[in-house]
């Protein structure tokens, strides 16, 4: 065999490789540089994204032996082509000007994409010194990120350019936010970010024990079909192979699920497969390659079942059955809103709106694709450290352990020991870093088979899901079908809405009934509706199930709402934003659900500042006074769209809504706060640094956080329902604060003095004397004192009451007290729906408005801008908080004009990535996003969720704006060119669409096709 | 999926027939791979036992203009057309038209040769080079060497995916004739922002004037997909040579003709038929008219600005 000889990072390599591999596999798994990330498999993504000979190449399909005698240039190797590396005379860390920009500018998130960006950014400045935006976007169109929105990523390459040419990095642009406190509301920079630039951050994949074998999954060809048998002899005999796993070898509970017990760790047996993607069995073999081979000697018999794949008919009584046991049949749940008396509003109003709209079945597209890597207890290989804590670095469980990027650990824990027969505490979970989660990394994907593989074999098992396998097998967002009919009056006051949604939440439950519950309760949308009657059907069908997915259903009856919202106002002549203004949401106001709003309701305060800055860019651009009314600039018509939208924070309903924190504090002056919630790119791990660091006045790098370990940190709940900021942010604040209390009282003693005037600032414990003199009724001048966090606040020049946090420790654990507080932060209670009380404990709101550009020749549709406003309460970390913003942004760009997972007949038609296109750099608009703050009092400093609601108006502001523009109105998602082309031409207003139906199939009416 | 067996890099035409010749059926070239391996990864094409990469076949990407030819090697990749000098003087339509395929890290790799063994009738290189009346060398193992033939490119279609290649045949290069005085070409497609990354249709049109600038003397259409391979709208062109000028009524006529000519169908999910009738409509008066301008500036005889270019590889 001729070795493989490649100059990687300036160091030669010669390796013995198959002939086989592609670049990607030698960089990640022969040579052990897991910087680069593979995430499609097919060329698409660009995570994989390398330099080879000064160009720049997709790994993951480069053979590898093209690159023989090259040289190849990592993300690893990068920092040492910075200017000045050589000569010592750059005195910046160790980075890149690249990698400086993408931490000051909050360009990485998940981290997973970075390296390809960073990657194909540097080929980029290498040639163009001084790139503008447009010809960023051209270097960048095939390199797909989904957390950031790309806004981050453009000014971070303009950020470096500049650098590179004049030696100075310009600052992240951020919106102003209301009275920062020394940790709160500042853009400090994510503890993982310098390891995510580099490529040291490492995701599961990344991780490999000695003697790892791996895992493949068998999964249903048939939407419905009854396993009559398994032979695996073949599979067996082959080679290499230890073990071949089904239904028969689940020692424990053969089903699982979030919610309902409903989802087989293996279809066979009593269980048929109920999708295609279902898993049959799972090969576990000395290599992936012989895994994959071996799959295919598995030969399943089949007893292919009638399918259902339309959530209409599968409530139909002579349906087939999916869940025989389950007493309502298909239907998973029929949610109900009552409110008020909806014959009465709708005798009340002057105009009725009815229409029915459809949204599709959408994939999360998280650039990781699910892997999971379990070992077995009392295994002796080496076990990695997942935790930048000195101590977790020595512990050692010798307990069954999997490895997985999951954004709920105990629930992971629970279903895996369940499942292998095991009590919880037999088996350890430990998060690693998650390239994206968005909600489909929620339920279990191939947790319990590697836990069980590596049980049966004694070996640690990897299981890595391709993406295409990953894109057929995970729950997806609900495609629905929602008919809604809205009444006002003529001056506009909404009088009623009566709704009837169908949800298909496919095979299996996942959270769909909670999914659908959202959407339901949401789908009066952010307005005062005195009659609501709104019933929604969430059926079970032999598609892919549907779960989770940012925005949690109201993404989905938002779009239906603020359509026919619109609608509506063209009826009454009346103002889009005038029409919402008089019937938004306000301090006072009941929802549908009898919740009285008592507080944080910023929604009117959105609008108006959406208004305002539309207004300013009208004037400024000499447009006309009416921001709806078309423009026509060539074969374009451009106008704007608005809606609005909300979305509960925390889990609501009833569900009992908590998170624990445990705080440490050592003798060296640091601290550690620890809770099992997700970090997914959102920053969870920055916001309870930012609370701890707040709470004990200690400098924001002193506090290292670990998260996501089933042995190390309490529970902090699932990573859903935009709750973390709110309830791990408030247990990690609380745990700090109860912490303090405690430093407080031994320091107190030891000053001889009252404990509520020791204060912590900037790693230091001293007296206040201020503060103490006002107790004692005199007057010392007061200069940025802040009774509010017992924190801030100066040192008296000449005071001696001082000691450093570590001597403070120190003073602590003299006193035999212990260095660790563990605090169970419960969110304010919520009632279920239909008892009338508080359903949520806090809400979201925003208003997104779009200026969409729709070509007229070709029905070519472009988001140019968009401005928004949220209420988030308060801004923890306004860089992470804009970051969120954008990306949810971009995401619901995507929702509206992109994204459509094809499923015809149960059989998935989109297989592969390049078949589901996501927004990429090029689709990013302008966006200008402000800050409202109306603090809710329970939360961490006033702060309220965001990952999911700025995502939500933004679909129907992209369609609204299309009407606005074209008069066209578009009732189904996602906007299809080549029918509102056709519906320009043939002058039809709506177009009315079946996802997966093209061109004539789109335009209503039944005409014929040409 | 199966991976190949074996990866041979020959430095030779005749060393890379030789290979393909001995494993007949067993072997395949590959390229730049961009296509081919999708394919095999999605099991669409059935992974060989060996796989002939020919791009470090010495001369396989060069561009150069000679004997009254511009000639490119099958090899030259889409980044190196794009950015090549010469070829952006003489072809446009085809530096276009690789320009917008893929992003930079796959222009990097895919080469125009693979473009056109992929034999895609949408395939944006393709058409660009179908509008130059290019005509390709096919270079084919024999028992007395090396044979090299030259042909034109339509020939070499079998159909959508299929190529009329032995398996002991390669393409080695492309060659079209300079663009002339009054001469010009572009290439305009329309995409779809679901599904797959294939064009709903791409046209490259290369017109050239007559002395007086106002009448179309001679004019060339290529349109994907409009048939099952890569289409020339003989009929437009025909409307556009024989009219009295080039005006607005000319240019609907041509595109009424290419319409009746073109056999356009419904794909699923990325256009249906009444789309694709629309869009040569709105491509062909695009294409025409920025062809046209260029010929109009292009008053004087072209003269080639990099006859030889340095072979522009990045390395």
């Amino acid at each position: 065999m001729t070795p493989l000889t490649l100059t990687v990072n300036g160091e030669e390599r010669s390796l013995e490789v198959p002939p086989s591999r592609y670049l990607a596999e030698v960089l990640r798994y022969d040579l052990g540089l897991t910087g680069t990330k593979i995430g499609c498999d097919e060329a698409e993504c660009g995570c994989c994204t390398v330099i080879v000979d000064g160009q720049s190449v997709d790994s993951c399909i480069y053979p590898a032996f093209k690159a023989q005698g090259a040289q190849v240039l990592t993300i690893e190797g990068l920092a040492q082509t910075r200017p000045g590396s050589q000569d010592g005379s750059c005195s910046a860390p160790e980075l890149h000007p690249l990698q400086d920009a993408f931490i000051r500018h909050g360009a990485t998130q998940c981290g997973f994409c970075t390296p390809g960006f960073i990657m194909q950014a540097k080929t980029l400045l290498d040639e163009n010194p001084d790139p503008t935006d447009l010809e960023i976007k051209e270097c960048l169109k095939d390199t797909y990120c989904r957390c950031t929105g790309y806004t981050s990523i453009i000014s971070s390459v303009k950020a470096a350019s500049e650098y590179l040419r004049t030696g100075t990095m310009p600052d992240a642009v951020l919106p102003p936010v209301t009275k920062p406190l020394t940790q709160i509301g500042q853009p400090l920079q994510r503890p993982d970010a310098v390891d995510k630039v580099t490529g040291a951050a490492r995701y599961t994949d990344d991780y490999t024990f000695d003697g790892m074998l791996f895992g493949a999954t068998l999964r249903s060809k048939h939407p419905h079909a009854q396993i009559r048998s398994i032979d695996a002899d073949a599979a067996r005999a082959l080679n290499g192979v230890h073990a071949v796993l089904t239904h028969a070898e689940v020692p424990g509970d053969p089903r699982h699920g979030l919610v309902e017990n409903d989802w087989p760790v293996f279809a066979g047996g009593p269980y048929p497969a109920r999708y295609v993607g279902d898993p049959i069995a799972l090969v576990v073999a000395e290599t992936a390659e012989i895994a994959q081979q071996a799959l295919t000697l598995v030969r399943v018999d089949y007893e292919v079942l009638p399918a259902v794949t339309d959530p209409r008919e599968a409530l139909q009584p002579d349906a087939p059955q999916l869940h025989p046991d389950r007493p309502d049949g298909n239907l998973l749940k029929h949610i109900k809103v009552r409110h008020g008396d909806v014959e009465e509003g709708f005798a009340e109003s002057d105009v009725i709106v009815e229409r029915t709209y459809r949204t599709p079945m959408t994939e999360h597209a998280f650039l990781e694709p699910e892997c999971a890597l379990a070992v077995p207890a009392g295994y002796s290989g080496v076990r990695p450290p997942n935790s930048k804590e000195k101590a977790a670095h020595d512990y050692d469980s010798d307990k069954l352990t999997v490895y997985v990027g999951s954004q709920i650990p105990y629930s992971d824990r629970r279903q895996v020991a369940k499942s292998l027969g095991l009590d919880d505490e037999e088996v350890r979970v430990i998060g690693t870093l998650m390239g994206g989660g968005f909600g489909g990394k929620e339920d279990i994907a191939g947790q319990i088979h590697a836990a069980l593989a590596a049980q049966t074999t004694g070996r640690p098992v990897k299981i890595l899901y391709s993406r295409q396998e990953s894109l057929i097998f995970h729950p997806k967002r609900h495609s629905t079908i929602i008919r809604i009919k809205t009444g006002a009056r003529r001056d506009g006051t909404l009088t009623a809405v009566e709704a009837e949604l169908y949800g298909d939440s496919g095979a299996y439950a996942s959270l769909g009934e909670k999914v659908m519950t959202r959407a339901t309760t949401h789908a009066t949308g952010p307005y005062v509706m005195p009659h609501a009657r709104i019933d929604c059907y969430a059926m079970y069908t032999n598609n892919a199930p549907s779960g989770a997915f940012r925005g949690f259903g109201v993404t989905q009856s938002a779009f239906a709402v603020e359509s026919n919202l619109d609608i509506l106002s063209a009826e009454l002549g009346m103002d889009p934003a005038e029409l919402r203004r008089k019937n938004v949401m306000r301090v006072g106001v009941e929802t549908a659900t009898g919740q009285e709003l008592i507080e944080s309701v910023g929604l009117l305060e959105c609008l108006d500042r959406v208004e305002e800055e539309i207004r300013k860019s009208q004037a400024s651009g000499s447009l006309p006074s009416d921001p709806w009314a078309p423009v026509r600039i060539g074969s374009k018509r451009l106008a704007w769209g608005v809606a609005a939208g909300y979305k509960n924070t925390g889990l609501g309903g009833g569900a009992p809504d908590k998170a624990e924190a445990e705080v440490e504090v050592f003798p060296d002056g640091t601290a550690a706060i620890r809770t099992s919630s997700a970090e997914m790119g959102q920053n969870l791990v920055g916001v309870l640094a930012a609370c701890t660091a707040q709470e004990l006045g200690l400098p924001y790098e002193k506090v290292l956080v670990t998260v996501m370990d089933t042995d190390l940190t309490p529970d902090g709940g699932p990573s859903t329902a935009s709750r973390q900021t709110y309830v791990s942010g408030n247990a990690a604040r609380l745990a700090a604060r109860a912490m303090r209390q405690q430093m407080q009282n031994v320091l107190a003693e030891k000053f001889d003095t009252h404990p509520e005037v020791i204060a912590f600032h900037e790693g230091l414990a001293y007296v206040d004397e201020r503060r103490l003199a006002q107790i004692h009724g005199s007057e010392l001048p007061v200069e940025g004192a802040n009774s509010a966090n017992g924190s801030a606040g100066g040192i008296l020049p000449g005071s001696t009451r001082t000691i450093s946090f570590a001597d403070a420790v120190n003073a602590l654990l003299a006193e035999n007290r212990l260095p660790k507080i563990r605090y169970e932060y419960w969110a304010p209670q919520t009632q279920p729906l239909g008892t009338g009380g508080d359903m949520h404990f806090a809400f979201s709101y925003a208003v997104h408005a779009a200026l969409v550009s729709v070509d007229t020749e070709t029905g070519e549709v472009a988001v140019e801008r968009v401005i928004s406003a949220h209420d988030v309460g308060r801004a923890i970390n306004p860089l992470s908080l804009l970051g969120q913003i954008e990306g949810g942004i971009v995401m619901g760009i995507g929702n509206a004009l992109t994204e459509n997972y094809i499923v015809e007949d149960g059989i998935p038609w989109t297989e592969r990535l390049g078949q589901y296109k996501m927004p990429g750099i090029k689709m990013t608009p302008k966006m200008d996003s402000h800050i409202v703050e109306h603090p809710t009092a329970d939360g961490p400093y006033g702060a309220k969720g965001v990952g999911e609601i700025s995502s939500i108006p933004i679909s129907p502001a992209i369609t609204n704006a299309i009407c606005n523009a074209v008069g066209v109105r578009c009732l189904a998602l996602p906007v299809d060119q080549d029918a509102l082309l056709l519906a320009m031409r043939d002058g039809e207003k709506e177009i009315d669409g079946h996802w997966g139906q093209t061109g004539q199939w789109l335009v209503p009416n039944g005409r014929q096709p040409h | 999926m199966a991976r190949w067996r074996a990866y041979h890099t020959p430095s030779t035409v005749a060393e890379a027939l030789s290979l393909l010749h001995q494993h007949k059926d067993k072997a395949r070239i590959i390229a730049g791979g961009t296509d081919l391996i999708l394919d095999m990864e999605a099991e669409l094409a059935a992974a060989p036992d060996v796989l002939v990469d020919v791009t470090k076949i010495g001369g396989i990407d060069h561009i150069a203009q000679k004997d009254g030819w511009i000639v490119l090697g099958a090899g030259t990749t889409h980044t190196q057309i794009e950015s090549s000098p010469l070829l952006r003087a003489h072809a446009r339509c085809l530096t276009e038209s690789c320009g917008v395929i893929g992003g930079p890290q796959v222009r990097n790799v895919a080469t125009l040769g693979g473009n056109v063994a992929h034999a895609l009738p949408a395939a944006d290189g393709t058409i660009g080079l179908l509008a130059l009346e290019a005509e390709v060398e096919v270079a084919e193992h024999s028992a007395r060497g090396t044979l090299h033939t030259w042909q034109p490119l339509l020939s070499i279609f079998a159909g959508p995916g299929r190529n009329r290649l032995a398996p002991d045949q390669m393409l080695h290069a492309f060659r079209f004739r300079p663009t002339d005085a009054r001469a010009g070409n572009a290439f305009d497609r329309i995409m779809r922002p679901q599904g797959v990354a294939l064009p709903v249709l791409g046209i490259a049109a290369r017109v050239r004037m007559d002395a007086t600038l106002r009448r179309v003397e001679d004019a060339v259409i290529a349109i994907g997909p409009a048939g099952p391979t890569p289409f020339r709208a003989t009929r437009a062109e025909n409307v556009l040579t024989t009219a009295e000028a080039f005006d607005d009524d000319t240019v609907e006529k041509a595109i009424a003709a290419a319409q009746a000519q073109a056999s356009l169908r419904t794909s699923k999910y990325r256009a249906s038929q009444a789309y694709r009738h629309e869009m040569i409509g709105v491509l062909l008066r695009r294409v025409l008219q920025t062809s046209v301008e260029r010929a109009r500036m292009n008053d004087a005889p072209a003269e080639p600005r990099d006859a030889y270019p340095k072979q522009c590889s990045g390395v």
